[in-house]
């Protein structure tokens, strides 16, 4: 691979001076994948793709866009009305949000299933939790811009959580909002911000990307690359699966941004922001629903701790927890295929992920409140307790030999969806 | 490999139906009705446009304003350069300042906004009674099955209150309305509208026309965002499945 002599002389004077051209050949080109990867390996690059799609938007939004309370409103109308093709600009981003945030989500889901984040694969897995709350302080300040009511008062919601930390919480809230209400210095700093972390991500991308390709990829049967007849060139294979993959996302994410722009969103945000006026239900954006849930599931104190406080802890810490993940699950499989018990339990993990999600969008009332609690605790007792426990009482099935040897014996092996 | 595909689909239908009903459930759904620009190939219709233009003036727009729409904005309801400079003649704006610093009125121009009928909010709270008539232009996006709801609150007023419900001085009972007291009088009444085309001049009619028009205010891209959206998902499909042959194709020496 090293010894690649580059045909054009341009190419190679700057190969030899500096080897970006090599390093692309070796990252994009060469780089030895598993041959047995499936399609949940392609939302990895799918959101790298989203990421970027979202950045140039946001670059055009922002060049129409003006960060003043009074202003902020009808300039975005402006974009929708009177920009040429403003309005599609401004349909890709906001899908491209919720896009972001599904494909990422089945990346989260896919690294817990084949356990992705156990060694040596922990550092990569902590890069990407740092990138997903990067992307949620982003989607957050983003939401804020149009300045519309739930822009405001979601806004209101999430800053003034601050305030539950004991002794300074009205303080550093004060210090957030730059005022003593969420008002147009806030507009100003969440406009400064939302340019800023979509490079922050850009570069722990790049983090994340350098430590895959030191550990090499993960694949469905959770065992080490033994050797070159395990893998393929990531170039053509997976470069075409993924365009392939990208294909079927644009499909979903223009359709929608075509046909139903507004899916996703919420009526009140055509409204603009009135600080006199609550809305009757304030609720985040859906891909907040699940920590929303969390936050509001708390309504009993704990000693000295305020029921304010636990939510906004269990709130932050329901992502947090996500970086000891590594050493929560002892268990030495990584492929949750060949772990039948842990199977069960990550599968009713997902279900109850959008059980909180759905409790998240209703009102805090009747059966919504201990229906809350039992998500929230299985949870935390998914990642405390039962993962734990797994990695000692579970029995994990026998691991196929080798990759390749896997993929040659389909059809009898326990392993029926190994290759394509 | 396709059954792959029909499980990864149907759970995300699956996912969607479920979430949308989840969240559908909060307030009364206003019954649905057949509007000509919904769906994939959805277009406004230029008549109901116009005559939605038609009851907006007669109808709503001593107490509405209508922010986002100039008039110049109008040739999108099927109107001419013409039609739209004479529609804004009929119309006075506040310009200036002229070279001896003073303010002015003058006719509008299609350049200009729709202007609103009260020049601050608490000027139209002090002529309506204490309460805030809304800015219409995003009306149909601003509520949950906004064009339906809009439909069903100027087609929703009664006479007469249901005998368990107390009204407030000056309030109207309005079905469709959170709370069902309103503090708009009703604003449709049958043939108080004379339509110059002979469709029929009935309260359904002109809410009907009014959705139309507002739908348009809210959406003005719709037609356009339509058009294109075929084209490039059709497109996006067709290179899909190109992508596809080719990736069996170069696949095929694996294993």
């Amino acid at each position: 691979m090293a010894e690649y002599t580059w045909k054009s002389p341009t190419v190679r004077w700057v190969d030899e001076r500096m080897p970006v051209f090599t390093l692309m050949r070796e990252h994009l080109v060469d780089y030895p994948s598993p041959k047995n990867l499936n399609y949940w390996w392609n939302f990895g690059s799918l959101a790298g793709i989203v990421l970027v799609i979202m950045i140039v938007t946001g670059i055009f939004l922002a060049m129409h866009y003006t960060a003043h309370v009074d202003h902020a409103f009808e300039s975005v109308q402006r974009i929708m009305r009177d920009v040429n093709y403003g309005w599609l600009v401004r349909y890709i981003h906001m899908n491209g949000a919720s896009f972001f945030f599904i494909v990422v989500y089945i990346h989260i889901f896919r690294g817990l299933y084949y356990g992705s984040y156990k060694p040596p694969r922990e550092l990569l897995w902590m890069i990407g939790v740092i990138i997903l709350l990067v992307m949620m302080a982003t989607a957050f300040t983003g939401y804020v811009l149009p300045w519309g009511q739930m822009s405001f008062w979601g806004a209101t919601v999430i800053t003034s959580l601050f305030s539950a930390i004991p002794l300074v919480g009205d303080d550093i809230v004060v210090w957030l909002w730059g005022g003593f209400s969420v008002d147009n210095p806030t507009l100003n700093r969440f406009f400064a911000l939302h340019y800023l972390m979509p490079f922050i991500i850009f570069a722990l991308v790049f983090l994340h990307l350098w430590a895959l390709h030191t550990k090499k990829s993960n694949n469905p049967l959770g065992i080490d690359i033994k050797g070159p007849q395990d893998t393929i060139p990531f170039s053509p294979y997976y470069t075409i699966k993924d365009l392939f993959g990208l294909g079927v996302l644009l499909i979903f994410f223009l359709g929608f941004s075509f046909f139903a722009p507004d899916f996703f969103g919420e009526p009140d945000n055509y409204m603009k922001a009135d600080p006199l006026q609550t809305p009757a239900h304030i609720v985040p954006e859906w891909y907040f629903l699940p920590f929303y849930a969390i936050l509001r599931a708390f309504t009993f104190d704990i000693w000295f701790l305020s029921a304010k406080l636990l939510g906004v802890i269990a709130m932050f810490g329901s992502i947090l927890i996500l970086l000891f993940l590594p050493w929560l699950d002892r268990s030495p499989v990584r492929s949750g295929r060949f772990r039948p018990v842990f199977k069960v339990f990550f599968w009713l993990f997902v279900l109850n992920c959008f059980v909180l999600g759905v409790v998240g969008g209703n009102p805090a009332e009747g059966f919504w409140i201990p229906l809350s609690q039992a998500s929230t605790a299985y949870y935390f007792g998914y990642f405390l307790v039962i993962l734990p426990l797994l990695g000692i009482f579970e029995k994990p099935l026998a691991l196929p030999s080798s990759i390749s040897e896997a993929v040659v014996s389909k059809g009898h092996s326990p392993v029926p969806e190994a290759a394509e | 490999m396709l059954t792959k595909f029909t499980t990864l689909a149907a759970t995300a239908l699956a996912v969607v139906t479920v979430t949308t009903t989840a969240f559908a459930a909060e307030a009364p759904r206003p019954p649905a009705q057949e509007w000509g620009f919904s769906g994939l190939f959805g277009t406004f219709d230029r008549g109901a446009q116009q005559r939605g233009f038609q009851v907006f003036q007669q109808a709503c727009q001593s107490c509405h304003a209508l922010e986002f729409i100039h008039f110049r904005n109008l040739t999108g309801i099927g109107l001419s350069p013409e039609e739209v400079e004479a529609i804004a003649e009929g119309y006075q704006v506040e310009d200036g300042p002229d070279d001896l610093g003073d303010m002015f009125m003058r006719a509008a121009r299609p350049a200009d906004r729709i202007p609103p009928p009260f020049p601050n909010e608490q000027a139209a709270r002090a002529a309506n009674n204490g309460a805030y008539p809304p800015e219409l232009s995003l009306m149909t996006r601003a509520r949950f099955f906004g064009h339906d709801y809009v439909y069903a609150l100027l087609t929703g007023y009664r006479d007469e209150p249901p005998e368990d419900v107390e009204l407030m001085p000056g309030m109207y009972f309005n079905e469709w309305f959170p709370g069902q007291q309103i503090a708009m009088a009703p604003p449709l009444f049958e043939g108080a509208i004379t339509y110059e085309d002979g469709s029929p001049e009935t309260v359904e009619q002109y809410a009907r026309d009014l959705v139309t028009f507002l739908a348009w205010t809210a959406e003005p891209e719709l037609e356009e965002r339509n058009r294109l959206g075929v084209k490039v998902v059709l497109f996006v499909i067709v290179l899909t499945g190109l992508l596809f042959a080719l990736k069996k194709k170069i696949w095929s020496d694996v294993h």
